[in-house]
């Protein structure tokens, strides 16, 4: 590693590792327990991150409707499980729900307006206002909870940390499935090579003879229905209320900033980053958890603009 | 463009020397040049006259009468506010429409300065507030305004396009939650009231019709300066910068510079505003910067047209009007879906706003050589 790498990691690296071994010789229980959080939050921050990230990376469109495709997904999600009495089921229909909307705002909409990007994220934004106030309409300002299955309900013990609860594993086990899948499907299968190659030069992909329309559609349908199984996911670990759209779009972009846009691995690492910030800085410093945040993405942003994981052109 | 560009003509490529016919042509030259920038250099104020129409005296008659005729709830709510959200969309159009940098943080901007307003001038909290003199108050506001807006543009302008939006509402959001959790500087969920202008030549200027006439002033001010600042060489250049930021850095232009310039200039018109809207208001809490109030920016700028400076202000009055009244037509609850959805409307048949849709049917009803230019710089 260069010289300055060297200096990067040390001036962030060692004021970090003080804290930790200080932090554990104080409360290594709370500090365990912190650190477990961390990573369920960072897994939930994944799975909505990666759904944007790709769409921007293919489509070059910042969609902030992303808020509300995750809320569409928990509410309609909520209502097949109350009628079906199934958790596996509402999170199918969750992602579909989501997927399905995604696919018809892209087909309906973004397909006739490739190029104008500051057009597009105008419209995504419009989008996000109407079917906020949508939902708001049907489902009212009321809290809604799952039901998840008793086999993920309740608590385990973990050898350092006592208890915790079973089902925020299972968010950082199901997240770290996706986000494998997800990087086999870019990387091994000829759709996610096409994406990617959509990513680094759209204009080629299209002189090749792709029909470039049919992976644009795909991709939307899929970071689409990502954030629907996230609205699903998260709406059981923390309950879904109208507010959350806003709040995981813009934990997203931050994300997405931090990480690097149209990378997944670099989604990963972005909400590792913010994840672990947010509950230490809750558990730790409560009052100035957010100003963690922003320090990490101004930092991000002052030394690498296009994000840890973006491409420097 | 560049005077600088007037350099000696007499010494041709380097190190080689003119012949003496052509030193000689090109002392009268360099004269000639000279004296027409002689001439050309005191203002122009025949062209300006001249470049004044009916409509314009029309707008100016009318908005001076305005408040005599209107009632004072049409004068102050109205009227005055539209002028203060107009000015401060006036920055984002400046921004936006002539160096294509949509920022959503102006909204945030326009908070500091009426946050710190509030904490360096007099308000309900006396346990924050310093209580300088109110000149005093608002000349350190303007300028930490002017400051922020000039880090957040430094931040966003190493990236490109569309990733302004994402960054500066993420700052703006960011600086709502700082706003909102900090108790001993921002006063936090809370924030600080009784902010009220002082009270100059015998007149409270928080009365409607003499509020009215600060902020026309403040907002005519703001437009014409905008107007003029887009024709000078910083404001054409800005432009340059904005269709083809590669071909100015291969110009020799300092892109950074002149975007971080910018930002700072819509950050001081949005400062105004924010001080402006405060002294409406009495009030200053987390809830006037956060999310919705950076969006609604967003909306008034677009719904106006972001090609021209009026279409803040007409976007601004569309706005407050829909905000005012669309209660008479929809249940109250339902007013963020029919502005979303007007938002909405706009932005897929009509992207230059209103503006777009006049100059449309203009070009539309008149005949077939009537219609102005498309040229982008002078308008």
């Amino acid at each position: 590693m260069s010289r300055k790498a060297w200096g990067l990691w040390l001036l962030f690296g060692l004021p970090i590792a003080v804290f930790v071994v200080w932090a554990i010789w104080d409360n290594y229980s709370l500090f365990f327990k912190t650190f477990l959080n961390g990573l369920t939050l960072a897994s939930l921050y994944f799975l909505v991150a990666s759904g944007f990230t790709l769409v921007f990376g293919l489509m070059r469109n910042v969609n902030l409707a992303h808020g509300s495709l995750y809320l569409v997904g928990a509410y309609v999600g909520w209502v097949v499980g109350e009628q079906t009495g199934s958790w596996v089921l509402a999170v199918i229909a969750g992602f579909l729900a989501a997927a399905a909307l995604g696919l018809l705002m892209q087909v309906l909409v973004f397909r006739h307006m490739q190029g104008q990007d500051l057009r597009q994220t105008l419209v995504t934004i419009g989008l996000s206002i109407v079917l906020a106030d949508l939902m708001l309409w049907i489902w009212g300002a009321e809290i809604y909870t799952f039901d998840p299955p008793a086999w993920i309900y309740g608590s385990t013990t973990l050898p350092l940390v006592n208890k915790f609860p079973t089902y925020r594993l299972f968010v950082l086990l199901a997240s770290i499935v996706i986000g494998v899948g997800l990087w086999l499907m870019l990387a091994r299968t000829r759709i996610g090579m096409m994406i990617r190659a959509g990513v680094d030069d759209r204009a080629m992909l299209a002189a090749s003879g792709v029909n470039v329309q049919r992976v644009f559609a795909l991709t939307f349908a899929i970071g689409a229905g990502l954030a629907g199984l996230a609205g699903v996911v998260g709406g059981t670990a923390l309950s879904i209320s109208p507010g959350e759209d806003t709040r995981y779009l813009l934990a997203s972009l931050v994300v997405v900033i931090v990480g690097g846009m149209g990378s997944v691995v670099g989604a990963a690492i972005g909400a590792l980053l913010i994840g672990l910030a947010e509950q230490f800085g809750l558990a730790y410093a409560p009052t100035y958890s957010v100003v963690f945040t922003f320090v990490i993405m101004v930092v991000a942003l002052a030394f690498k603009p296009r994000g840890l994981m973006g491409k420097n052109t | 463009m560049n005077s600088s560009s007037s350099a000696s003509p007499a010494a041709g490529p380097r190190g080689t020397q003119a012949s003496p016919m052509a030193r000689a042509s090109a002392r009268t030259l360099t004269e000639a040049r000279i004296e027409r920038s002689r001439t050309a250099n005191p203002t122009d104020w025949r062209a300006i006259f001249g470049a004044i129409r009916l409509r314009h005296l029309l707008v100016l008659v009318f908005v001076i009468a305005y408040p005599f005729v209107a009632t004072p709830f049409f004068t102050f709510q109205i009227g005055a506010q539209s002028l203060a959200l107009g000015l401060i969309a006036l920055s984002l159009t400046f921004l936006g429409g002539y160096g294509g940098m949509v920022s959503l943080a102006q909204m945030t901007v326009a908070g500091l300065a009426a946050y710190a307003l509030a904490i360096f001038g007099s308000s309900s909290n006396l346990a924050i507030s310093l209580g300088w003199p109110w000149w005093l108050a608002l000349i350190v506001a303007l300028a930490l305004a002017t400051l922020l807006a000039a880090g957040i543009g430094w931040l966003s302008v190493r990236t490109e396009g569309i990733y302004t939006i994402m960054i500066t509402l993420a700052v703006g959001v960011a600086f709502f939650y700082l706003a909102q959790q900090n108790y001993t500087v921002f006063n936090g969920f809370q924030g600080f009231s009784k902010i009220a202008p002082p009270v100059l030549f015998g007149l409270d200027w928080h009365d409607p019709v003499p509020y009215y006439f600060l902020v026309l002033a403040c907002s005519l001010a703001g437009y014409f300066f905008v107007k003029h600042l887009v024709r000078t060489p910083f404001g054409v250049a800005l432009q340059g910068i904005r269709d083809n930021p590669r071909r100015m850095q291969a110009l020799g232009f300092d892109v950074t510079a002149h975007r971080v310039a910018a930002y700072a200039v819509a950050g001081f018109l949005a400062a105004v505003g924010g001080v402006l809207m405060v002294w409406y208001n009495g009030r200053i809490s987390p809830g006037t910067i956060g999310t919705g109030a950076m969006i609604n920016i967003l909306i008034i700028a677009v719904l106006g047209g972001m090609k021209h400076p009026i279409g803040a202000f007409v976007g601004a009055i569309v706005f407050t009007l829909l905000q005012n009244f669309a209660i008479d037509l929809v249940d109250r609850e339902r007013f963020n879906l029919v502005i979303g959805g007007v938002f909405l409307a706009i932005v897929l048949f009509s992207p230059d706003g209103l503006l777009g849709l006049w100059q449309h049917l203009r070009n539309r009803l008149a005949g077939p050589f009537t219609h102005r230019g498309s040229g982008r710089i002078h308008r």
